[in-house]
C-alpha cells in the first residue's frame, strides 16, 4: 500500500516528527514526567486525539501495523476516522486484532489481551496534569512534581473515603510511576490501571491541547495510589458479557429500550469477537 | 542556657525608601514563647517572613537548629529542604484562617494533610489522629467531615491550629492568630494556645499588636518600631516597667476593661 503523495509520510513534516521524537525520548528517560512539545494543528478537533495522533505519526514506520480503539471499540467514529487517516497519509497496514498490531492508539482503554514486547500503546490524553483539580496553578503543580510533594493527592483520596466510604474515582485514577512521578493514566477505567504495571509494551501519552508528552517505558513499576487500610480495588460491573459470556473483561452498559432494559457487553470489541469465534 | 532553636543576626531589609528591618537580631530557645509587638507597618510581619525563609533579607543571617542538632542557614537551604521543614518541624498560623486552611476540604482532611504529606498512608490512623486533634482544640469530633466554611471564625482558627500542631512541630510562627475575632472568642483561643504550647513544649514566635495577648502567652517580648527592635526583655518587665518612650505609649494606650 502506498500513501497519498499529496502529504508527507504520516502527515507531519520530518522536522516536526523529529521534534516529537525528541520529546518522546526525553519522556521515556524520565518515566511519568510531562515533557512539553510544540503540538501542531491537526485536521481534527481538540479532544478527539490530537496529541495521540501526533505521537503515532512520529513513531509510525512503513512496516508498522496500526490498530486504533476508542473506548475499547474498533468500530466507533473516532477509531475508524483515525485508522482511515493513517492508512491514507502513511499507507500503513491497519488491523483490529490486538495481537497483529505493532502500534495501538487508544482512547480510554487498554486492550484486554496482554501486550507484548515490541508493541507501542499510544494514549490520547485530555488533561495530563493529575493535580489539576486540586491545584489550579500549573506553576505550583510543576513545583510539586519537582519536589515530589504529593500529599495533596492523598488528601483527595482521604476526602473520597470520608464522603463515600471508598475511593469514588472510577477512571483517570492517579498512579505513581517508578516511585517518583505522579501521573494521570488518561481517562482509562481504574480497572485497567493494574495492566500498566510492568507492561512489556512501551506506553506513550500525548496531550495535544496541553502540549505535553509523557511515557512509561516497558517493565516499569506503576502503582495506583491508595491507603494501607483502603487498598486500591479495580471496579468492574458485576455481570457477564451478553455476547461472549466473559466474566473477567471490562463491560459497557447498553440501554436497550425505554423500559429500563439493559445489557452488558465487552468494551473491547476485538477481545469479544475473538472469544465468540473460539466458541463457534 | 540551652542552644537557641532559631538565631537571627543583623537583619536588614528595605522596600524602596522604606526601612522594613533595621539591624534586627533575635534568639529563640526551645519551648520559649516570644511575642513581637508593635503598630501596623513596624516590620513585624516582614520579620516573620524573613525568619521563615519566605523573604530574603538584604543583609544578616538566620540559623535554624534542627531536631538532630544540625544548624541550617535558612536562606541558603534548598526549596525542597525548606518545604520539608515547613511541613514537619515548623508550622505557620495565619491571621486569616482562609489562608491557612483548604476551604474545600473537610476538617479531617485539613488536619490530616500534614500527616499525609510526610507519608502517612493509613486511613484509619490519619482519621483517628485528626479526631483526637479536633477534640484537643475543642471542636466536636462529630464534625470531622464538615467543611471549614460552615465553621465559625473561632472554630476555623482552632482548626488551623490543630492542622499545624498535628505533626508536632518544634517551632510555630503565628501572625496575629486572634485578629478579627471577638473578645470572648479571643480569650478562649489564647487560653487554648497557652495550654497546648505548654503541653507540647513548642517554641512559638507570636506576632501581634495585642498587648494583652502578648502578656498572656509570651515569656519574652520584642517591641518593634520603624523596623527596629526598640526594647526587649521578659514580658512582665517590659509591660510593667517600659523603658522606651514608644513602649510606654503602647502600654498606656491599652484600654482597661
Amino acid at each position: 500500500m502506498t500513501h497519498d503523495p499529496g502529504y508527507n509520510f504520516a502527515y507531519l513534516d520530518e522536522g516536526t516528527k523529529r521534534m516529537v521524537r525528541r520529546a518522546v525520548l526525553k519522556a521515556v528517560s524520565v518515566p511519568g514526567h510531562q515533557v512539553p512539545f510544540g503540538a501542531r494543528e491537526m485536521p481534527l478537533p481538540y479532544g478527539w486525539g490530537t496529541g495521540g495522533i501526533q505521537v503515532t505519526a512520529s513513531i509510525l514506520g512503513p512496516q508498522d501495523t496500526l490498530k486504533v480503539i476508542d473506548q475499547g471499540a474498533d468500530d466507533t467514529t473516532n477509531a475508524v476516522s483515525i485508522r482511515r487517516f493513517f492508512s491514507r497519509v502513511a499507507g500503513v497496514r491497519t488491523t483490529t486484532r490486538t495481537r497483529d498490531a505493532t502500534v495501538i492508539q487508544t482512547r480510554h482503554r487498554i486492550p484486554e489481551m496482554p501486550l507484548r514486547e515490541g508493541q507501542v500503546l499510544v494514549y490520547q490524553v485530555p488533561m495530563p496534569e493529575p493535580l489539576f483539580r486540586l491545584e489550579p496553578r500549573l506553576s505550583e503543580t510543576r513545583r510539586m512534581h519537582a519536589l515530589a510533594d504529593y500529599g495533596l493527592m492523598h488528601v483527595k483520596l482521604y476526602e473520597d473515603i470520608a464522603r463515600h466510604g471508598h475511593v469514588s474515582t472510577a477512571y483517570n485514577y492517579p498512579v505513581m510511576v517508578a516511585n517518583r512521578y505522579l501521573m494521570s493514566p488518561s481517562p482509562i477505567p481504574a480497572f485497567d490501571n493494574p495492566k500498566m504495571d510492568n507492561m512489556p509494551a512501551l506506553q506513550l501519552f500525548g496531550a495535544g491541547r496541553e502540549k505535553k508528552i509523557y511515557a512509561v517505558p516497558p517493565y516499569t513499576r506503576v502503582r495506583s495510589l491508595d491507603f494501607e487500610d483502603h487498598p486500591f480495588r479495580p471496579h468492574r460491573a458485576d455481570a457477564a458479557c451478553a455476547f461472549c459470556g466473559a466474566r473477567d473483561s471490562y463491560l459497557d452498559e447498553v440501554v436497550c429500550d425505554d423500559r429500563g432494559g439493559r445489557m452488558f457487553i465487552c468494551s473491547d470489541t476485538d477481545h469479544c469477537e475473538t472469544r465468540q469465534e473460539a466458541a463457534r | 542556657m540551652s542552644v537557641p532553636l532559631l538565631q537571627a543576626e543583623g537583619l536588614n531589609l528595605r522596600f524602596g525608601t522604606t526601612t522594613a528591618l533595621d539591624d534586627v537580631g533575635l534568639n529563640l530557645h526551645p519551648g520559649e514563647v516570644v511575642a513581637i509587638v508593635g503598630e501596623s507597618g513596624s516590620g513585624k510581619s516582614t520579620l516573620l517572613r524573613v525568619l521563615s525563609g519566605q523573604l530574603a533579607p538584604a543583609d544578616g543571617s538566620v540559623l535554624y537548629r534542627d531536631a538532630d542538632g544540625r544548624s541550617h542557614p535558612v536562606h541558603a537551604m534548598s526549596e525542597a529542604a525548606l518545604r520539608r521543614l515547613m511541613r514537619t518541624e515548623w508550622g505557620f498560623v495565619h491571621q486569616s484562617a482562609r489562608d491557612g486552611l483548604r476551604m474545600g476540604v473537610s476538617a479531617g482532611g485539613n488536619v490530616g494533610e500534614r500527616l499525609m504529606a510526610v507519608g502517612a498512608r493509613n486511613y484509619g490512623g490519619i482519621r483517628a489522629q485528626a479526631a483526637e486533634w479536633l477534640r484537643r482544640v475543642e471542636i466536636d469530633d462529630a464534625r470531622i467531615d464538615d467543611l471549614p466554611r460552615v465553621f465559625s471564625g473561632g472554630m476555623q482558627q482552632r482548626l488551623q491550629i490543630a492542622r499545624v500542631l498535628v505533626s508536632r512541630p518544634r517551632l510555630v510562627l503565628m501572625d496575629e492568630p486572634t485578629g478579627g475575632l471577638d473578645v470572648s472568642v479571643q480569650a478562649k483561643l489564647l487560653d487554648l494556645i497557652r495550654n497546648l504550647v505548654a503541653d507540647l513544649g513548642i517554641a512559638v514566635l507570636l506576632v501581634t499588636h495585642d498587648i494583652a495577648a502578648a502578656r498572656l502567652l509570651a515569656h519574652r517580648i520584642l517591641v518593634m518600631r520603624h523596623g527596629r527592635v526598640v526594647e526587649q526583655g521578659l514580658t512582665d518587665r517590659v509591660l510593667d516597667d517600659p523603658q522606651h518612650p514608644y513602649t510606654q505609649l503602647l502600654v498606656s494606650s491599652v484600654l482597661a476593661a
